[in-house]
């Protein structure tokens, strides 16, 4: 049954008019969705309100979530067909991850704090070039 | 009599030679771009939002096209702008 899963990320965004509770069932909805044809959730990272870079639908804030599955590669055309019907998602993007980026998202999940880490290391690479 | 050591301060030599730009995705073993990560990515974005090129960043041109693909991704999703103004 569950033969040639792949790694997937997809990154919702919804209508910042949502309630919190209907937040959480919009997530559910898709989560099922996965579930139910016969894929597995890794991840959902849940980041909430944000502010957009720039409007979408004359919206300036819009509510992220992350989720990571695997999942057979013919669920992506009937989860686009789903997130293309529903009014509250404003953006969606399904990304393919390879072992990198597997990897990548494991470890982030596991230390969030080796992150600034890594990026004060590079602020000193950048200053000692500099001075 | 020019000695040496005036002949130095005449002529106008650089003093320093210029370090050698790298690729900071090579040196510092990063493999995937996080197109997620928007701290990160406008490192590589000018002040209007615009990719800088290999030329300056000195980033190899593996990682070069990664980053396209990152970039272009979180212009997508509105965490980076595809246009603007004072970006830093």
């Amino acid at each position: 049954m569950a033969t040639n899963l792949q790694d997937y990320e997809m990154m919702l965004i919804f209508t910042p008019v949502l309630a919190e509770e209907e937040f959480k069932n919009a997530q559910e909805k898709f989560i099922s969705l996965i579930k139910e044809n016969g894929g597995e959730i890794v991840h959902v990272n849940s980041w909430g309100l944000r502010s957009l870079s720039y409007p979408i639908q004359k919206k300036t804030t819009g509510l992220y979530v992350v989720i990571e599955f695997k999942a057979p590669s013919d669920l992506n055309a009937k989860l686009e067909i789903q997130l293309n019907r529903d009014e509250t998602v404003m953006r969606h993007m399904i990304t393919h991850l390879d072992k990198f980026a597997v990897a990548y998202n494991e470890r982030k999940r596991n230390a969030p704090a080796k992150e600034s880490k890594s990026k004060t290391e590079n602020e000193t690479v950048s200053s000692v070039s500099a001075s | 009599m020019a000695r040496p050591t005036d002949i130095k301060y005449l002529s106008t030599q650089r003093v320093e030679k210029r370090q050698k730009k790298y690729c900071r995705f090579k040196k510092l073993g990063i493999k995937y771009i996080d197109y997620k990560d928007a701290e990160f990515l406008k490192k590589f974005l000018n002040e209007q939002g615009k990719m800088l090129p290999r030329r300056i960043t000195g980033t190899s041109l593996k990682y070069q096209r990664k980053l396209g693909h990152a970039i272009k991704k979180a212009r997508q999703m509105a965490i980076l702008p595809y246009v603007t103004d004072l970006l830093k």
